[in-house]
């Protein structure tokens, strides 16, 4: 009995270090451009759905965050590199407007900075 | 459902479980027993502590974690067994799982309602904004929401009532109370010509202004930008916990298994007491003190030096004023007034002012703006100047009625002779702290003017107060020894390094950089290089907008006192951090063992609910701490001496 929890107990072991550790692919999303605007829709829920968001330099752009986990975690969405530290009230669709004038590489995080998504401005 | 909400529930239905547990050694029993339990957790479970589970699930499935996870794991695990022991007849615990979750949503309860109060800074400020003016259109006054006022228009400002946008006063005078820009409590008089900033409030009098700044370019605007932007900036120190808590949860939850295998399987405790060890492990370990750490700190800290007129840039500064060893100021506009004036004029003086004013006419050199000042006032005429050069440094040199002529230091005479009185008298005005310029005429000096520029009446105070922290303090200019050394000594300063180009400023910094971090105090165009070359770039808020862009922080009230205050709240900011981060860190890295049993055969153990609660205090003690940094004195001790 007891070396059979031993074997299980090493095995659920196993597979955490493999869930959170291996690499995994990460959903990523190029926004589509319409008017003269670039729109993209991210979800909130365990984490950010898609966690790159890739953006075309010089165009306007609009991240819409909805919240749907309850996570207190999760309740604001920070960009440290543009200043912005916005509320997420739970179910509610929040726009955060993108400064897209410099390319390059930016994280956003959230309160706790448990969690983090990445913007590509190409 | 909001948390608060969650929590009064998940209060109420755990409630007759608390108070049997302590009138339990009384003899007294809950009615139902068991089952009664059973319904009581089941709700708590379903209502409570649901959403964490969901939270938890969603976030697994994207290969993340997070303390949900760690909540979510530790409650179900206790609330499963329990169900299984009352199946079989063996002691359960439901009262664990529901005590948990009351306790952490308290501490999500009390953290929400803190974060909110660390991050109202922000909020104050952009409140601080007039919602409306008196706009003259069309020669008549019409009230237009601010948002409406374009750059040029003429705004009509009554006694006691906001300023809107930034501009220059055209009509009428007034005392301004300043304080919620530069936090400086004295109002301030204006008079036609001088420039008024936003959303500061008009005293007694009646004046119009033209507007000069609107939108997102006005003083209040840039303040907000700022302090924005350094509140949620990452402070170096940051990226420790972005590492561990990436790891942590996926190794708590290993580390909790462990506990399990090694109580049951090899020292062979019973299921249940084993299991409370493994899910004490996973309640007491959740990181989000570690989290909180800096952010709060950060956020508190650059809002309150924002209300005090001292604007803190990022983390990044904060982090760099902890080592600074030396101070190096700027001289000009920094240490002394900046506005120089005419003392002296030796030889005949009509001719010697005119001739300078002529030369000097196009300059917008300090010294310039002295010397014609006191040549309007004695009523000359300027006559024209042609082939004007300025040679950096050193003067200027251009034609004044057909003859060569020039104004300028003693760089520029190397190839002129100086009579021996003349020099006589040179030294005796530098050594009153005057600066003293040549003026020539073909290849002859034909006279001497002496100019000063006080010290301001705070100097003095401000390094005094830097010194007893045992900073050195450096005074940088390019003013000759003799008058530079007489300044310092007014003001107390340790070192003079006087003669130095504008270009070579930034030089200078790195050389005292060799010996330890540096911060730079200065508010010219040419200061620029050296701010930002300096670990601390301080700017004056008199300074131009380069200075200001260049600097880490930026002094919006013209006070040098103001760069003590700034030193010592960053570096109060900064150790608030690192305390913050070592409690939690010990908290958690204490808390795991403990929780595991390690010291069980010495009496000490932690049930799942003392570690639920120990949790929820560790995560309100940072805040609370971060919160307190508002109530951090910060007062030089030459002010108390």
């Amino acid at each position: 009995m007891k070396l059979i929890v031993l074997v299980i107990g090493l095995g659920i072991i196993g597979f955490i270090g493999w869930w959170f550790f291996a690499k995994h692919q990460v959903a990523e999303e190029s926004a589509a451009v319409a008017d003269d605007q670039q729109v993209v829709d991210v979800e909130v829920k365990g984490g950010y759905s898609p966690e790159v968001v890739i953006l075309k330099k010089g165009v306007p752009a609009i991240l819409n965050f909805t919240r749907t986990d309850s996570s207190s975690c999760l309740d604001r969405v920070i960009f440290s590199d543009f200043g912005i530290n916005q509320e997420l009230p739970q179910n509610e669709k929040e726009s955060i407007q993108i400064d897209t004038d410099k390319a390059g590489e930016y994280a956003w995080q959230c309160g706790m900075d448990m969690f983090h998504g990445k913007l590509v401005i190409k | 459902m909001s948390i608060t909400k969650r929590f009064w529930i998940s209060l109420i239905f755990s409630l007759p479980m608390l108070v049997e547990m302590i009138l339990k050694p009384f003899g007294w029993m809950m009615p139902g027993g068991e089952w009664t339990m059973f319904t009581l957790t089941t709700v708590v479970m379903v209502v409570a502590a649901g959403p964490f589970i969901q939270s938890a699930w969603s976030s697994f499935k994207k290969h993340h974690s997070n303390m949900d996870t760690l909540v979510a794991i530790g409650t179900t695990t206790a609330y499963v067994y329990s169900i299984y022991a009352m199946a079989t007849n063996q002691p359960v615990f439901f009262e664990s799982a529901a005590f948990v979750t009351t306790f952490v949503l308290l501490g999500q309860v009390f953290e929400e309602r803190m974060r909110n109060n660390a991050s109202n800074a922000v909020e104050k400020l952009v409140n601080l904004q007039a919602k409306d003016a008196e706009v003259i259109r069309d020669g008549k006054a019409v009230k237009v929401p601010v948002s409406e006022i374009v750059v040029g228009d003429i705004i009509k400002v009554r006694p006691g009532e906001k300023i809107a946008v930034d501009g220059q006063i055209v009509t009428g005078s007034s005392t301004i109370d300043e304080s919620m820009i530069t936090g400086e409590s004295m109002p301030v008089e204006k008079k036609i010509g001088d420039s008024v900033v936003g959303a500061t409030v008009n005293g007694s009098g009646a004046f119009t202004f033209k507007a000069g700044k609107v939108g997102k370019n006005t003083m209040l605007a840039q303040i907000v930008e700022l302090v924005k932007k350094a509140q949620n900036s990452h402070a170096p120190i940051q990226g420790l916990t972005d590492k561990v808590s990436e790891i942590f949860v996926p190794l708590v939850l290993i580390i909790a298994i462990l506990t399990f295998l090694i109580w049951y399987v090899f020292i062979g405790a019973s299921v249940a007491s084993s299991l409370i060890f493994a899910v004490s492990v996973v309640v007491i370990a959740c990181p989000c003190a570690l989290g909180l750490a800096t952010p709060t700190a950060l956020m508190v800290g650059t809002g309150r030096s924002a209300r005090m007129g001292i604007l803190i840039k990022n983390g990044e500064v904060l982090e760099a004023v902890n080592d600074v060893k030396t101070v190096i100021f700027d001289k000009t506009g920094t240490i002394t007034v900046g506005k120089p004036q005419v003392t002296d004029v030796i030889g005949n003086s009509d001719k010697v002012l005119s001739i300078a004013a002529s030369l000097e006419q196009s300059s917008e050199h300090p010294l310039a703006t002295a010397i014609l000042k006191k040549a309007k006032e004695a009523g000359l005429e300027m006559t024209p100047s042609q082939n004007f050069k300025a040679i950096e440094g050193k003067g200027v040199q251009a034609d004044v009625d057909g003859e060569s002529a020039f104004v300028g230091n003693d760089k520029l005479l190397t190839d002129m002779k100086v009579s021996d009185s003349l020099k006589a008298k040179m030294t005796t005005l530098q050594h009153q702290a005057k600066t003293v310029v040549f003026v020539g005429q073909g290849d002859q000096i034909i006279g001497l003017i002496a100019i000063q520029d006080a010290p301001k009446p705070t100097s003095e105070d401000a390094i005094s107060a830097l010194k007893s922290k045992g900073l050195k303090t450096v005074m940088l200019t390019g003013d000759n020894q003799a008058v530079s050394q007489a300044i310092a000594d007014q003001v107390g300063i340790d070192q003079v390094v006087a003669d130095v180009l504008p270009g070579d400023k930034a030089d200078q910094v790195k050389k005292f950089q060799q010996s330890g971090k540096v911060a730079f105090v200065g508010d010219g165009i040419n200061d620029a290089p050296a701010l930002s070359t300096a670990d601390v770039g301080i700017a004056m808020g008199s300074g131009t907008d380069i200075a200001i862009e260049s600097g880490g922080i930026v002094l919006v009230k013209n006070d040098l006192r103001d760069v003590y205050k700034a030193l010592e709240l960053s570096k109060k900011t900064f150790n608030r951090i690192k305390l913050n981060l070592f409690w939690a860190f010990v908290y958690n890295v204490l808390g795991i063992p403990v929780a595991a049993g390690l010291f069980y055969f010495i009496g000490l153990a932690l049930s799942p609910e003392l570690a639920g609660l120990a949790m929820a205090l560790s995560s309100l003690s940072v805040v609370t701490s971060s919160v307190l940094l508002n109530r951090a004195k910060i007062t030089p001790s030459a002010e108390i001496a």
